[in-house]
């Protein structure tokens, strides 16, 4: 194992980028969704909500293999994506796991997201309606600001969620942690249980570092 | 009320799916060779041996791959499965006189993670899976054969201008994660990528994701035929891959006896014909059988 | 607080703007939805070739059979034993013995913090070591079982985490009641404080199953059967890649909805409105804690 360092670190290099790059569009995606879900315009309502049942219910494998096995049948191919940086490379592989995790996470994001608009007080909204802000107002200047710190826990869970479920591109060509596992337990089978167990903590490490950091944000925003 | 609903919703979607269910006919339905079992154990084996143990027990545990067509296949509807490799097991599984065809072989799929754990416990008491003998491996398992000798090679497009190991230098190829093709082709200079199966790397070289694929040239030959008229195998073999037999380590008396049925199907044409059988619609010609490595 | 307290009742001027606006989304996604058909049907992904394999006996005996069966076979293995692995360390995480509820708490914590798939492939290479070669029904299906341990560990250590809040959540003055009249501790737990702590769970309870429903299809990365697993071969002997993925799509998204419904009547029936945050508690954050 120690031997193997290198390739540990490099696993959860992609790892650690894929939930970077993840958690911010699906936060992005998110918060349109939860736009949506919430607003005026009951066709964007609908659509958002039929959206979020339907991901929601679909695994998360089956949506890797459809970006990654149906959608080139229909022309929808990311092999244009080559960024390459130091030893890592971004290529088809990083970017088809990241459509695939950010449309799945956006649902639950956009659901915790909706559970802190509901969190939020009713007077809240009439008084802001009452002093004349349109919808877009109401929700930008007021109804946000709250929500937003009131779905710190369930959003920040959605995004821990993910954190783990960028494992699953570890069957699908991403040679990130799951995957440099995989390969180191195949190489030195007789010490698999010393491999796991550095990988369970690697990935304990990182879901610590995102519940503390949520935690300090839901100190810091506490609605008084 | 809902819930009772969508229960009768869910009942009637089953109901038309079944109705509609008489009009499909879709799947092929092609057999292996037929191999009778021997019956002439009583005695053929020592006393206390691996084999004897089998034959006694009448039944065995045979560790094989299930994605790569015409070696190790099985689809969705088989219930066993078929291609070259099959064809060897059969043999060495009708030498211990029980039926190949019968409910007494436990096909069981073995993935390149877990040949060598399913072999070390027991799981399976052979393995015929593609599967190269190097001396790591020999360590940890036994391997006897080969009965196949082939190299690893290229599958790309045919409208691919690859023509060989030097052109993909830098590119992306794809292989199975844990198999040894995708460490060789790292060494010479390509940026490996590890999938699950082989199919999906031809799945991802046939939409263009990936250039080129690689592992050895007979599984390749089978996926190019599977795909007949859009991939192609170029290059020459670039590494040479012994496939052998692979059993446990506690029974090295298993050796002998699986070069032994290997030597007969060798003499007696049988490997021949299995191998033009499964090998043969994929293009690659029957070959001279290869020589076998000497039981350690 | 309900959608409509966020705008104004609106006005003819609103009203007529929310037209266009209903107009211009509508034709966007009419447009969508009409070019994604288009380029499925250019690209002959509605030819009865690629669909045959659903309607042939076979392969929809199998999806059905095999797959479907397997897919909820090996959730219902994995709840029942996360329920009762859930439970264990549940209660166990509250005892007053400090070396029962360190190690309960330790567990809970690491299975909870882990992929569930690196888990899954861990136990699978695993599998193998203590069975030897056999024709045992359970030996056979060391993918299944991988599936099955994994999610049991995982939805288990989740569950403990709603026994603990579910507890919680019943009034401090049941205790006190029962301890009282003279009850001792185990009493107090299962005849009192379990009982009722059930009741607030049991929504919670079966979202988590909807999770492990969906969990199973990560077996496709240790050859366990299954949905995606019969998907995966018919789109490997078909090449109907598109198909495959809306029809396994249809089927889970049936199947998850189904329970969701169940949860919904169940929490309806048994429970009224009140029910504990199962997605933070999943998540590991505890507001407790720190």
């Amino acid at each position: 194992m120690l031997d193997n360092l290198d390739e540990f670190f490099k696993g959860f290099g992609y790892t650690l980028f894929l939930f970077l790059v993840c958690a911010v569009a699906s936060m992005a995606l998110g918060i349109l969704l939860v736009a949506m879900r919430v607003g005026p315009i009951a066709v964007l309502r609908s659509l958002a909500t039929v959206y979020v049942s339907v991901v929601r219910n679909t695994p998360l494998v089956l949506i890797f293999i459809f970006f990654h096995f149906a959608a080139p049948i229909i022309g929808i191919n990311f092999k244009w994506v080559q960024v390459h940086v130091g030893s890592f490379d971004f290529t088809s592989a990083f970017a088809t796991a990241f459509v695939a995790l950010s449309l799945y996470t956006a649902c639950f994001v956009c659901e915790g997201l909706r559970s802190g608009v509901n969190a939020v007080p009713m007077g809240q909204a009439e008084a802001a309606r009452a002093i004349g802000l349109p919808f877009g107002g109401v929700m930008t200047q007021v109804v946000l600001p709250q929500a937003i710190r009131a779905s710190v826990p369930p959003v920040a869970s959605a995004l821990i969620a993910m954190l783990k479920n960028t494992s699953v591109a570890a069957i699908f060509f991403l040679a990130e942690a799951t995957a440099a596992m995989r390969g180191l337990t195949n190489d030195y089978s007789s010490q698999r249980i010393g491999i796991f167990l550095c990988f369970a903590i690697g990935y304990i490490v990182l879901v610590e570092i995102v519940s503390m950091i949520s935690l300090s944000l839901e100190r810091r925003w506490r609605v008084a | 009320m809902r819930l009772r609903s969508a229960l009768a919703a869910t009942t009637a979607g089953i109901a038309i799916a079944a109705g509609l269910a008489a009009c499909g006919d879709a799947g092929s339905d092609d057999e292996g060779r037929d191999v009778d079992a021997k019956s002439d154990c009583d005695g053929k084996f020592a006393e206390g041996s691996r084999m004897a143990e089998l034959a006694d027990a009448g039944t065995i545990n045979v560790g094989h791959k299930t994605d790569q067509p015409g070696v190790g296949f099985q689809g969705a509807t088989d219930d066993v499965p078929k291609g070259f490799d099959i064809e060897i097991a059969k043999l060495l599984i009708a030498d211990l006189c029980i039926d190949p065809a019968s409910d007494k072989v436990n096909w069981e799929e073995t993935i390149s993670d877990n040949r060598e754990p399913y072999l070390e416990s027991g799981k399976v008491d052979v393995v015929l899976a593609s599967y190269s003998i190097t001396d790591d491996r020999q360590k940890v398992v036994g391997q006897a054969g080969p009965y196949m000798v082939t190299g690893q090679q290229l599958l790309v497009k045919s409208d691919s201008k690859i023509a060989g190991v030097d052109d993909v230098k830098g590119k992306e190829v794809c292989s199975v994660t844990g198999s040894t093709s995708l460490e060789t082709i790292k060494a010479k200079g390509a940026k490996g990528v590890g999938a699950d199966s082989y199919s999906e790397c031809a799945e991802k070289v046939l939409d263009g994701t990936y250039e080129a694929m690689t592992t050895d040239g007979t599984i390749l030959a089978g996926l190019a035929a599977q795909n007949e008229g859009e991939l192609k195998v170029v290059g020459d073999q670039f590494s040479t891959e012994n496939i052998g037999v692979g059993y446990g380590k506690d029974h090295p008396e298993m050796c002998e006896w699986i070069d032994g049925v290997l030597e007969d199907a060798f003499a007696d044409g049988s490997w021949a014909e299995a191998f033009k059988l499964t090998l043969g619609p994929s293009g690659v010609q029957t070959p001279e059988p290869p020589t076998l490595q000497p039981c350690k | 607080m309900s959608a409509s307290v966020l705008f104004d009742a609106p006005g003819p001027a609103t009203r007529m703007r929310h037209r266009i606006y209903t107009a211009v989304a509508s034709a966007g996604i009419l447009a969508a939805v009409v070019y994604a058909v288009l380029k499925l049907n250019d690209d002959g992904q509605f030819e009865y070739d690629l669909w045959e394999p659903f309607v042939t006996p076979d392969y929809l005996g199998t999806l059905i059979l095999d797959g479907l069966v397997d897919t909820v076979t090996m959730a219902v293995f994995a709840i029942t034993g996360a329920v009762v692995f859930g439970f264990l360390f549940g209660v166990a995480k509250m005892s007053d013995h400090a070396f029962i509820r360190w190690p309960a708490w330790v567990v809970v914590e690491f299975f909870r913090a882990m992929p569930v798939l690196l888990l899954m492939i861990f136990v699978f290479s695993m599998w193998f070591i203590s069975t030897k070669g056999s024709f045992l029904w359970i030996d056979q299906r060391g993918g299944f079982f991988s599936v099955v341990i994994a999610l049991t560990c995982y939805n288990g250590a989740v569950l403990a985490e709603v026994v603990r809040a579910g507890v919680a959540a019943v009034p401090k003055g049941q205790a006190e009641a029962a301890y009282a009249i003279g009850m001792r501790k185990t009493q107090v737990m299962t005849i009192v404080l379990l009982p009722q702590a059930v009741k607030v769970m049991l929504p919670a309870m079966i979202s988590q199953m909807v999770v492990a429903l969906k969990d199973t299809s990560l077996g496709y990365a240790v050859a366990a059967p299954g949905l995606t697993r019969v998907g995966q071969q018919i789109y490997r002997e078909f090449h109907n890649q598109v198909p495959t993925a809306i029809v396994l799509a249809v089927l889970y998204v049936g199947l998850n909805l189904l329970l969701t419904l169940l949860a919904t009547w169940i929490q309806k029936k048994f429970v009224g409105e009140k029910k504990i945050d199962v997605v933070a508690v999943a998540a590991g954050i505890d507001k407790n804690r720190a």
